[in-house]
């Protein structure tokens, strides 16, 4: 017999009922011959009916009006309203921003080329990574259709960094607007918590080509660069030396295309 | 939206049992729930193909997460002897009501992350794969919070006061 060794993994499954019958027999087989590993198992088996009795009597209560899922829609459709309100406040916050936006360019130079780019993937990363509800438009999940979507809107085949080598897992990106045009946005998280974001976008003639340059912005760090038209700045509230072995990964997977 | 009214509100139910083991009291578990299921509502149309459950305890999760993050200054969870005598159901014998607040007192007593794992997993009866979207972390992860959950409460039950550090039971894949 060759069997596959039994893994923590497998000892969690076979308390959840979750492993395919085949092995769930190996599984049970190995716990015959151990009874250390078998007397955990059962404890486990035990917390789970224990928790599953302590909270069952929650859901046969009656539900409160409040959690009445008819009215909740009933309430909703009486007043559509609210959403058309929501969104032209959007609108108008949004002709707002542009409308300053556009009256700042003509008061103050606005940056161009690196330092622009560094500026948007800082804004990027002020907006979206603290979001619970929605940091990326699009999960880790959807990376292909995700991919397919920035590279048509940039015109250029984008590569998503792959950063779980050193900790940072993809969780999905978005299309983001700047002044110059379409950016992608690819955000990460680690272990614990923390949030990083790689924004890239062509350049349009300007530091077409750059070398990796620090920036900050309170306590936002980052790096930005350009290669052979496309910038890219990757941005993270941590220190600038936590982020720059960030960066040359990525210049160098994007170096690789 | 008639579709809506027959996948959703089935669920009600098990969305108000993993919001009260969360936050421990009725009212602020089913205003959570209250606030889920109108975002379901508004969101319906935006939802996308996939198993109604697991989208709704994410909206759940991601409710709960804002509400920790905005409580974490003031102090969390109604400790057990606040909550209502008869907070957690009715049916039970005196004897087993007291077994059932002990545990789930021990269960409020794991890091949040551990506890919701634990929940969605054991209660639930999400898969690891389900659970892991609801959290938005790797599968990988569910797997080792699942390990440290059900090791400290284990710890915990069996009254070995062991220093939280300690985690007596690794992933050995």
């Amino acid at each position: 017999m060759n069997h596959r060794p039994i893994t923590e993994d497998d000892l969690h499954a076979y308390v959840d009922q979750a492993l395919a019958p085949e092995r769930r027999r190996e599984v049970a087989a190995y716990l015959d011959d151990h009874p250390e590993v078998a007397r955990r198992v059962g404890a486990f088996s035990g917390q789970r009916d224990l928790l599953r009795a302590a909270l069952a009597p929650i859901a046969d209560e009656p539900l409160p009006a409040a959690l009445n899922l008819a009215r909740i829609i009933e309430n909703r459709r009486r007043r559509p309203a609210r959403l058309n309100w929501a969104m032209a406040a959007m609108l108008l916050l949004f002709v707002g921003a542009a409308g300053g936006w556009i009256m700042r360019g003509s008061l103050q130079a606005s940056p161009n080329g690196l330092a622009a780019l560094a500026q948007e993937a800082t804004a990027s990363y002020t907006v979206y990574a603290p979001d619970h509800e929605r940091p990326v438009e699009m999960r880790a999940s959807d990376t292909a259709q995700l991919v397919q979507w920035v590279s048509s809107r940039l015109h250029q085949e984008v590569k998503v960094p792959n950063l779980s080598p050193s900790g940072y897992r993809l969780m999905g990106g978005r299309l983001v607007a700047t002044a110059h045009g379409p950016a992608a946005m690819f955000m990460y998280d680690n272990d614990h918590g923390s949030r990083i974001v790689v924004l890239t976008r062509p350049m349009n003639g300007r530091d077409e080509n750059a070398p990796m340059t620090p920036h900050t912005k309170g306590d936002v760090a980052g790096f930005a660069w350009a290669d052979g038209g496309m910038g890219y700045s990757l941005v993270g509230q941590a220190p600038a030396d936590a982020l720059r072995p960030l960066a040359n990964e990525v210049r160098k997977q994007a170096r690789a295309i | 939206m008639d579709d809506m009214l027959h996948q959703v509100e089935p669920l009600i139910p098990a969305l108000r049992r993993y919001a009260r083991a969360l936050m421990r009291d009725r009212a602020s578990a089913d205003d959570l729930v209250q606030d889920c299921l109108e975002r379901a509502v508004s969101r319906w149309h935006q939802r996308r193909d996939g198993d109604v459950r697991a989208w709704l305890f994410t909206i759940l999760h991601n409710l709960a997460v804002n509400q920790f993050r905005k409580s974490a200054s003031r102090g969390r969870h109604v400790p057990i002897d606040e909550t209502n005598e008869d907070s957690f159901g009715e049916a039970a014998s005196q004897e087993q009501k007291l077994m059932y607040q002990d545990v789930l007192a021990k269960l409020a007593r794991l890091p949040e992350d551990q506890r919701e794992v634990l929940l969605l997993v054991a209660v639930e009866d999400l898969s690891y794969a389900e659970a892991a979207n609801v959290l938005g972390i790797p599968v990988g992860t569910v797997m080792s919070r699942l390990s440290r959950a059900r090791a400290r409460l284990q710890q915990e039950i069996e009254g070995t006061a062991a220093p939280t550090n300690v985690v007596s039971l690794r992933r050995v894949t």
